[in-house]
C-alpha cells in the first residue's frame, strides 16, 4: 500500500466532511431547506440499517442478520434500552450463526 | 433537563452514555480487524494507524485495504473509498444544524462526523443532549477505532466479529436511534423512501452510490407541514 492512497484519502474523507459541516452547513437556508435537513438522519440511517442487514456487497441477501435486526425492531417498538436493543440484535445473529 | 448538574452524573444520559461506550467496545473489535486485514493486504503498521487517525470512516477504510489486497489499483481503491467517504458531507449537513462552537470545534467535529456519531446525536430529544452524544460518541469511538487498529496490526491474530454477531451490533443500535424520529409523519416518509432507494439501486450501482441517493427522502419535506410538526427532533 502506498503513501499517496493513505494521504490523498485522508484529505478526500476530510474535504467531504467539512464540506458538509462547515462550507455548506454554515449558511442559512430558507426554511424549506431546513425542513429536508431535519430529514436526512432519518432516511439516510434507515438506508444504513438495510444496507448492514440486508447487503453482502452489491448483493441483497437474507441470512442471520435479518433475525437479529427483526428482534431489535421489536426491542426499540417496546422501548427497549439502546445498549439492549444492540446486545440482543448481536446476539440472536450470533447464535442463528452457530446452529 | 437540569443544566447544572454535569452531564456525566445526570442519571437521564446514563443510558446513552453505557449504549455509547458498548458501541464503542464493536468498533474497538472492527478496528482490530481492520489493522489485522490492512497488515495482511500489505500495508504498514504506520499505514494502518494513520488511515485510522486520518480517515476515521470505516467503511472507506475496509474498502480500500480490500481493493488493494486482491491487487487492485491505486484508482480503484482511492474511487470506490472516496464513495464510500461522501456520506458524511451529508450527515455533516445535518450535523450543522445541531452543533454549536467556533470554527476550530467544528473542524475537530468534522473529522467525527460518520454514522454512528450522526445517528446517536440525531436519536436524541434535544440540542443539548444531541451535542453531548455526538461528542461522546465521537471521542469514544475515534479511541476504541484506533486502538484496536493499532492492536490488530501489531499483533496480526484475525478474529472475525461475525462469530459474535457484531456486524449485526451496528445496525440493531441504528434501528433504535432511528425509532424516535419515525413518531413524525414526515420522517417516516423520508425513511420509507430512503429505505426503498437504496433496496432498488444496490445491486447496480457502485458501492456507496446507493447509501448517497437514499437522501432524495428529504425531499418529502418540501412539502408545506399541515400543522406545525409536534415533538420531531430537529
Amino acid at each position: 500500500m502506498s503513501w499517496t492512497l493513505v494521504i490523498v484519502l485522508a484529505a478526500g474523507a476530510y474535504a467531504f466532511k467539512v464540506t458538509g459541516l462547515i462550507v455548506l452547513g454554515g449558511r442559512t437556508l430558507p426554511t424549506v431547506f431546513e425542513r429536508c435537513l431535519a430529514l436526512i438522519p432519518a432516511a439516510v440511517v434507515t438506508a444504513l440499517v438495510v444496507k448492514d442487514t440486508f447487503t453482502n456487497g452489491q448483493d441483497l441477501v437474507l441470512d442471520a442478520r435479518a433475525a437479529g435486526i427483526a428482534v431489535a425492531v421489536i426491542a426499540a417498538w417496546r422501548r427497549a434500552p439502546l445498549i439492549v436493543v444492540i446486545v440482543l440484535g448481536a446476539a440472536v445473529t450470533a447464535l442463528l450463526r452457530q446452529v | 433537563m437540569n443544566d447544572e448538574v454535569a452531564w456525566w452524573r445526570d442519571p437521564a444520559l446514563r443510558p446513552m452514555v453505557v449504549a455509547c461506550l458498548t458501541l464503542s467496545g464493536a468498533v474497538g473489535v472492527f478496528g482490530f480487524s481492520f489493522g489485522v486485514g490492512s497488515v495482511a493486504a500489505g500495508a504498514s503498521v504506520w499505514q494502518t494507524c494513520a488511515l485510522s487517525l486520518f480517515v476515521f470512516t470505516g467503511a472507506s477504510q475496509f474498502s480500500a485495504m480490500s481493493v488493494i489486497g486482491a491487487g487492485g489499483s491505486l484508482g480503484s481503491a482511492l474511487g470506490g473509498a472516496l464513495l464510500l467517504a461522501a456520506r458524511n458531507g451529508v450527515y455533516g449537513l445535518a450535523m450543522s444544524r445541531r452543533l454549536d462552537g467556533s470554527l476550530g470545534r467544528r473542524l475537530l467535529a468534522a473529522q467525527l462526523t460518520i454514522d454512528e456519531t450522526t445517528a446517536m446525536a440525531a436519536a436524541q430529544p434535544n440540542r443539548h443532549e444531541q451535542q453531548i452524544a455526538f461528542w461522546l460518541t465521537g471521542f469514544a469511538l475515534y479511541t476504541f477505532w484506533n486502538l484496536g487498529t493499532l492492536i490488530g496490526a501489531l499483533t496480526g491474530n484475525a478474529i472475525d466479529p461475525r462469530t459474535y454477531g457484531l456486524d449485526a451490533a451496528f445496525p440493531a443500535g441504528f434501528v433504535a436511534m432511528v425509532w424516535p424520529l419515525l413518531s413524525d409523519p414526515r420522517a417516516r416518509w423520508a425513511a420509507g423512501i430512503g429505505g426503498v432507494v437504496f433496496v432498488s439501486t444496490v445491486s447496480f450501482l457502485p458501492v456507496g452510490v446507493p447509501i448517497l441517493l437514499s437522501v432524495v427522502g428529504v425531499l418529502v419535506g418540501l412539502q408545506r407541514p399541515v400543522a406545525p410538526p409536534a415533538g420531531v427532533a430537529s
